[in-house]
């Protein structure tokens, strides 16, 4: 087995740098039973061919099933089919694994064999060798005395680069593109689709709400009526527009005691009778806030727990996010349905470097 | 033993080449177009060393072949666009929803293809079994000290497959865009927009617009199906070349030097061990696909932006970021008309980064603060490198607190705790709980290593109690077998034994090279790293050892066959005459 031609460069002589007992050397190979036992030897070659045997069922019964189990049955709670998929097919797997593997302990010879390693260096030689080749190519092309040569194609490789990163321009339009052209409503990161006299709707079914609908205590999970009628045509927004529109325009509207209000400066005629609404876009990470707490007033976060305190300006009471909700200035429309002043105070999400 | 009787398969002489048999024929037809028998002579018989421990990293690889399979299954059926689509397949309760193609055909593979549920839970499953086994087989790596030196770029290439390999689990599970993954994605283009100066740059570049755009889906598929699995692939093929070239590590034992391997061939035994386990874990992952139901994207519905789910969460490998997102205070800079995220940047930008990077160059720091040049293919035990282990276990404490605090709010319910007072200890634990682990577990170590010498030098415990003449009780201890004694002192000397630093001058006056700026910090590093270490007994203290044992042998001599009273109760003879005292007292 070994090959020790090579010099062992590098290798501590044993694993010990000072051996206080002998090495012992292999202990000496202990013959198992199958090996001397015919009979141990017929009963384990039986072993594995059971075990293959029990594989082959296992894929028949997977074919079996493929074609008559149906897609609705279910048994013990579980979809019949995917169970009767999966328990085959593993048992097909795990029989012929199992099978070889006994093969392997049982039938092959397990006499250990010794290898001998071999630095992970080349040689001296060797190595000298391909630097005197290295060297020589250097040599021929010259590199070294044609700094012209040189320097130019490093410089024109490297301008190639350029272009891998340029060609990648057309991924997306820049913020300000997608701001400045306003190709839907409510284009650009400092922009929703809220504007002056936008009715607050209900979410999914997009009814208005009169301030009268809500009790005390009450949180209503609410969309700009744009969704529904924002077309060029006043037909509802759809695909991507849609999706857009509610990643940021997502609001909650809530109603509580007027007196319990602390509006924040120059806000003090954004509510409606105790009723105020916030965006729901986490200023964290962006994600929908959800969690109301009734009694606190407090908004918080599923994704990283901060909270917000809709009694005070949606203020940050807890958790990671730095900045509170932005607010959606309410009124009521000559029909008494709850709308907009306008878009919210300040960028909805999470904060980006240009908003200041 | 008579061994004359043995299995035929257990010869151990070649066969006689003489008359080329099918397998030569082929194997010539091979050999004279590719040349083969060079590179396979040594090869075929290649030595492997068994241990349970080398099997980790094999989990790894068997389970990136089944998420080949099954992912290759997964894209028959899966439309990665983000396209809308009204729902009509066969889930009643989302009929007629408006969802995006991609979530469409994760349903049609998850209700309509036969098999089609079972591929994609086999291929989650196997995708956590990927990540779960390539960071228990890291951890085995270094607390058997397998990274040193040849192996240090074997190391780096599989904290890349490492990294890799999380990636390719976020892009996978962001593919059927449903209501909990789109948040993740949501969230992910927050972490983005959270970068400095280019952030919404970089945002609308990948989103191609406005989050969410209609192109994300589509390029995380490209991602997910041809840019990371090549280089995974590529990676795995450069971590198994160099395992090969280096030849596997192994444990100290009689016979087992850092010259040799000692083991079984590739063929038949490994090819058989390893191709049987292939099964296995396919066969295992089948198992889990059958019974463990895993990411029911029905009940989470398609994305929607304006919604979100209670508990929402990532998989597991992507939790301790995240749980460090969420105990991080929130604090942001507002300065020059632009906002600094201090909050979301440090946790997910800037700690993975530099963990990630930590986690990379552990071989390299490791090698400058030992100094140590030599090869290294003999494991060592982690008690036998405290100052290493202890550090491990430092950041897998670090992990798991940031990993638990990814799960503050399951904590908060199922504890009935607060979530704020949870929150407030996580802070401060993610930071003291790696010292205290760091500080338990290498006095741990070194309690064992003095363990390990109380074993030498005293022989083992037997459990036989003697009693004196004089009343005196004793244990009895006897000799350690002499291949045990030879495993357990087979280390090397620690370098910097009780404190001393490397002298200016050696024994000879020879001065010591010239050190560099950092030498100073090395030196103290250097203190850490192995003044309190248990040396191996020197060979006076073992003969020391030995000589007194044999005394107290003698001493006990004397006292064979008069165990203490109780010992005559030992179920081999009758005690029915016996009595525990002197009955006449």
């Amino acid at each position: 087995m070994s090959d020790d031609s090579h010099e062992l460069m590098n290798l501590p002589d044993e694993g010990v740098t000072d051996d206080l007992y002998a090495n012992p050397g292999l202990p000496e190979h202990a013959w198992r039973p199958t090996d001397v036992d015919p009979k141990l030897e017929k009963r384990a070659e039986r072993q594995v061919a059971t075990l293959m045997t029990l594989s082959a069922i296992c894929t028949i019964l997977l074919l079996v099933s493929y074609f008559t189990v149906d897609k609705d049955a279910t048994f013990a709670g579980l979809g019949a089919q995917n169970l009767a998929l999966g328990l085959s097919l593993a048992g097909a797997l795990l029989f012929i694994g199992v099978g070889v593997i006994q093969w392997a302990r049982k039938l092959m010879a397990d006499h250990e064999i010794v290898e001998m390693r071999h630095p992970a260096a080349s040689s001296q030689e060797d190595r000298e060798a391909t630097i005197a080749a290295l060297n020589a190519g250097l040599e021929e092309s010259g590199i070294g005395r044609r700094p012209l040569v040189r320097n130019s194609l490093l410089g024109a490789v490297g301008l190639l680069g350029l272009p891998a990163i340029v060609m990648l321009r057309d991924l997306g339009p820049t913020p300000n593109q997608v701001a400045d052209a306003q190709d839907y409503p409510g284009a650009g990161l400092e922009n929703t689709v809220w504007e002056e006299g936008t009715r607050v709707v209900r979410d999914v079914v997009g009814t208005p709400i009169r301030p009268g609908d809500l009790q005390i205590g009450d949180l209503v999970n609410a969309e700009p009526e744009t969704l529904y009628n924002g077309g060029p045509d006043g037909e509802p927004l759809e695909g991507v527009v849609l999706q857009i529109a509610k990643s940021k325009a997502a609001v909650v509207v809530v109603r509580m005691e007027p007196e319990e209000i602390t509006p924040a400066p120059g806000r003090e005629n954004w509510n409606v009778d105790g009723i105020t609404s916030y965006s729901k876009i986490c200023t964290h990470v962006g994600c929908p806030i959800s969690l109301y707490e009734r009694t606190t007033h407090h908004l918080l976060c599923p994704c990283h727990q901060s909270t917000f305190d809709l009694a005070d300006a949606g203020r940050v009471v807890f958790g990671p996010a730095a900045r509170p909700l932005p607010q959606l200035p309410l009124a009521v429309d000559s029909e008494g349905y709850l709308v907009a002043q306008g878009d919210f105070n300040e960028p909805v999400g999470p904060s980006f470097w240009e908003r200041g | 033993m008579d061994t004359t009787k043995v299995a035929d398969t257990n010869g151990t002489q070649p066969a006689a080449a003489s008359k080329p048999g099918r397998v030569g024929t082929l194997a010539t037809w091979a050999d004279e177009r590719l040349g083969l028998a060079t590179a396979m002579k040594k090869n075929l018989r290649k030595v492997f060393p068994d241990h349970w421990s080398f099997m980790l990293g094999e989990i790894a690889l068997w389970s990136f072949v089944v998420l080949l399979l099954t992912g290759v299954f997964l894209t028959l059926w899966f439309t990665p666009s983000m396209g809308e689509t009204t729902y009509d397949g066969t889930y009643e309760q989302l009929r007629g929803i408006q969802m995006s193609e991609a979530f469409a055909s994760t349903l049609r593979i998850s209700f309509d293809v036969r098999g089609g549920l079972l591929m994609r839970q086999m291929h989650h499953w196997a995708a956590m079994l990927f990540v779960a086994s390539m960071m228990v087989h890291l951890l085995r790596v270094w607390f058997t000290g397998a990274f040193r030196k040849p192996r240090e770029l074997n190391w780096v290439i599989g904290c890349l497959l490492l990294l890799l390999g999380t990636l390719e689990g976020f892009t996978g599970y962001s593919l059927p865009d449903d209501l909990l993954s789109g948040t993740g994605i949501r969230a992910a283009d927050g972490f983005i927009k959270a970068t400095p100066v280019v952030g919404t740059y970089m945002s609308f570049f990948l989103f191609g617009g406005e989050f969410p755009g209609e192109s994300i889906i589509p390029r995380l598929y490209t991602v997910h199906v041809l840019l990371i699995p090549g280089l995974l692939l590529a990676l795995i093929g450069a971590h198994m070349l160099l395992l090969v070239y280096h030849k596997h590590t192994q444990w100290p034992g009689p016979g087992r030097t850092e010259k040799n391997v000692v083991g079984f061939p590739m063929l038949p035994v490994y090819a058989a061990k390893a191709g049987g386990f292939f099964f296995i874990v396919f066969g295992v992952t089948a198992l889990m696909g059958a019974l463990l139901s895993i990411n029911p994207v029905w009940k989470y519905g398609p994305y929607d932006p304006s919604k979100v789910t209670a508990g929402s969460q990532p998989d597991w490998y992507m939790g301790w970021p995240d749980g460090a997102l969420r105990i991080m205070p929130g604090i942001e800079t507002h300065i020059w008309g632009v906002t600094i995220s201090w909050n979301v940047m440090l946790p997910i930008l800037v700690l993975p980064m530099l963990a990630f990077t930590v986690l990379l160059l552990l071989p390299f720091i490791d090698a400058w603060v030992t100094g140590d040049k030599r090869d290294h293919h003999l494991l060592y035990r982690p008690r036998n490198a405290p100052t290493r282990t202890a550090l491990m276990v430092a950041l897998m404490t670090m992990y798991g607190l940031f990993w638990a605090a990814g799960g503050n709010d399951i904590i908060a319910i199922k504890l009935h705790a607060s979530i704020n007072q949870i929150t407030y200890f996580m802070r401060a634990a993610v930071l003291v709980g790696p010292i205290l682990a760091f500080v338990i577990t290498r006095r741990w170590c070194i309690s064992l290593q003095r363990k390990d010498n109380e074993t030498l030098l005293h022989g083992y415990e037997t459990g036989i109690i003697m009693r004196s003449a004089e009343g005196g009780y004793s244990e009895r201890h006897l000799p350690l077998p002499e291949s045990r004694a030879y495993v357990l002192t087979a280390r090397d000397r620690d370098p910097v034994a009780n404190g001393e630093v490397t002298p200016e001058v050696d024994a000879n006056g020879v001065a010591a090279p010239r050190k560099g700026r950092l030498a100073g910090l090395r030196d103290r590093m250097r203190t850490v790293m192995w003044a309190d270490n248990v040396q191996k007994p020197t060979l006076e203290e073992l003969e020391a050892g030995h000589h007194h044992a044999d005394h107290e042998h003698e001493l006990q001599a004397s006292l064979d066959g008069h165990a203490a009273d109780g010992h005559q109760f030992d179920g081999h003879h009758l005690v029915s005459e016996e009595h525990l005292r002197d009955p006449h007292h």
